[in-house]
């Protein structure tokens, strides 16, 4: 049976701004994906330690050393808007 | 000599140093194929004629000098708009990086230009890579140059139209599920994902970071070599990086396949599978057993899990990985009253369907409450896919599937079905997980005239043995890739 999901929280803390309309379809999408994917479910994993990497590295280090990085004004000539060589966003507390 | 454009890299290399050829007329060469086939088969996004000339020019003048950096030197390739180009625009398929135009290479990318290849454009893609047919590019679709109503597979399906079609002699494309190996096979060409991190993801737009890998699109077995040893070795950009020697990928490739163990993947290579394509996979198997290999089943019971898995890790470290794209530091915002505001509609007109829809996923398979059933059970279920693979490799030394359960299909007949698109992986999915290497060579057609992908797999840096086998499979295969004079005509 596809799951049945609470979409307009998950949308929110995806942070997409979808219509109702919207929210439905990928509600019912997301449903039928999630019951296939449930499969993982079936499959006896105690004692399994869980992967999330396919190789069996540890920490990765090198040296500390001051290097050139890109020019502030090259990454902010990127940017939507900057000002005084900082990404400038709308307000993000109300006033 | 044949069409210019047809020529694989190695026969190209040695036209360049016999002063048969030059750079820039093979670059002009690709470039007059690509003016007469892109407006049907949209392959590239962007093609940069005027660095592409200068990089030719380059070459030549290099060559004219006596400084000789290799058999890529004065050879145009494509690259896949998933990895960032110096001054090039960079979308990944993307509304959300239109316009973006990135101030640094990809490491892949510079290891290329190194080695004096000619970068001639962008390869069309599935949006950020996701997907299995080019369609979810939002730029509109890449189509099959051996079949104009069918896809050329995905997501690297530019990567590997642009190979197929002579606008490219060979390419870079991207695999987190699939995205090298299946296009390449619904192009008739060949395609290959390296040991995860042989290859350094530094510059890579990232998908899903645990399993992407960049890798080589090319005519041959010898061509994607070629490129693999030119990109492949540890880079400190990238933490992931392999830090140990890079296998000598040549070492065994005209050994042939006597005495090889070679294992078929029951659960790969029956249920599901197209009739054609699995005759096409037996009668391989047959010449495989002529020349000596010791052809067995071998069954990895995990990996009918693997999709379900796959769709739970991939979305999962996409959703993460998109987070950057928020309106605030690159690409293209939706204004808004308040940052929140500002980035939800930012993200809302940016992302295609596809994206969305994974993206919600990922942000529910990691949610509260759900995190253990879905993304850990999938995690755990990775663990019981990678020992099947050990087991399995503890009898035979490679491992053998088709490469798509079919060959390529129509536009528009799976768009409308998200899951019915995801099965299109089932084959390749496993290897992703894994972080081992796999490769899918060409080996015939089907009755409709489209191209059939045969895949081997191998062990974490058996990319000797892989090799081994596919130049093995390549010259008793025999295919006959398509004339360039052929495409769009």
């Amino acid at each position: 049976m596809p799951i049945d999901i609470d979409i307009a929280y998950v949308a929110r803390l995806a942070r997409i701004d979808l219509s109702g309309e919207e929210l439905a379809r990928f509600g019912s999408q997301l449903g039928v994906i999630l019951e296939h994917a449930a499969r993982v479910q079936d499959l006896p994993t105690e004692n399994v330690p869980p992967t999330a990497h396919p190789l069996s590295m540890t920490n990765s280090f090198r040296p500390d050393e001051v290097r050139p990085s890109l020019d502030r004004s090259v990454v902010l000539e990127q940017a939507p808007s900057s000002e005084d060589g900082y990404f400038r966003v709308p307000p993000a507390l109300e006033t | 000599m044949g069409s210019l454009t047809d020529l694989t890299i190695r026969a190209a290399a040695e036209a360049l140093r016999a002063g048969q050829i030059s750079a820039i007329g093979l670059l002009e060469a690709v470039l007059g194929q690509a003016s007469r086939t892109e407006a049907e088969l949209h392959g590239y996004l962007t093609i940069d004629r005027e660095g592409a000339r200068t990089a030719a020019e380059a070459a030549d003048a290099a060559f004219y000098r006596g400084d000789d950096r290799g058999l890529l030197q004065g050879i145009p390739l494509a690259v896949k708009d998933n990895m960032v180009t110096d001054g090039v625009e960079t979308t990944a398929g993307s509304q959300v990086l239109s316009g973006y135009f990135p101030p640094y290479d990809a490491t892949a990318v510079a290891r290329l230009r190194t080695a004096g290849a000619v970068v001639v454009g962008k390869a069309n893609l599935d949006e950020f890579a996701m997907g299995s047919s080019t369609e979810n590019s939002s730029y509109g679709p890449t189509r099959n140059p051996w079949n104009t109503d069918r896809v050329p597979g995905g997501s690297s399906g530019g990567s590997a139209t642009a190979v197929a079609a002579g606008s490219a002699l060979g390419a870079l494309g991207s695999d987190t599920g699939g995205s090298i190996r299946q296009p390449a096979s619904l192009c008739g060409v060949v395609g290959m994902k390296p040991t995860y991190g042989l290859v350094s993801r530094y510059g890579l737009i990232a998908f899903a970071s645990s399993l992407d890998q960049i890798g080589p699109i090319a005519r041959t077995v010898d061509d994607a070599v070629t490129i693999l040893e030119t990109i492949a070795g540890h880079d400190p950009l990238d933490a992931t990086s392999y830090r140990g020697p890079v296998p000598a990928f040549r070492s065994d490739i005209e050994h042939g396949v006597e005495g090889v163990r070679v294992g078929v993947v029951r659960e790969l290579s029956g249920e599901g599978i197209d009739a054609e394509v699995l005759a096409a996979f037996e009668r391989t198997l047959d010449t495989l057993r002529g020349a000596g290999a010791d052809v067995v089943e071998v069954s990895l019971p995990s990996t009918s899990y693997a999709l379900s898995c796959y769709y739970l890790i991939a979305p999962a470290e996409c959703s993460a990985n998109l987070a950057r794209f928020d309106g605030v530091r690159y690409g293209n915002r939706v204004d808004g009253g308040t940052v929140e505001e500002m980035m939800g509609r930012t993200r809302r007109a940016g992302f295609g369907p596809e994206v969305t829809r994974r993206v919600l996923l990922g942000t529910y398979a990691l949610s509260a409450g759900y995190y253990d059933a879905f993304y850990g059970q999938a995690q755990r279920v990775r663990t019981l896919v990678g020992r099947d693979f050990a087991s399995a490799y503890e009898r035979v030394d490679v491992l053998v599937s088709p490469t798509s359960p079919t060959t390529a299909f129509e536009l528009g007949a799976r768009t409308q079905d998200p899951l019915s698109m995801y099965m299109s992986d089932i084959c390749t999915i496993p290897s992703n997980l894994s972080g081992e290497p796999s490769i899918s060579v060409p080996v015939g057609l089907d009755g409709e005239g489209l191209p059939i992908g045969f895949q081997v797999m191998a062990p974490a840096l058996g990319e000797p043995i892989l090799f081994r086998v596919a130049a093995e499979i390549e010259r008793m295969a025999g295919f006959e890739p398509l004339p360039s004079e052929k495409v769009g005509s």
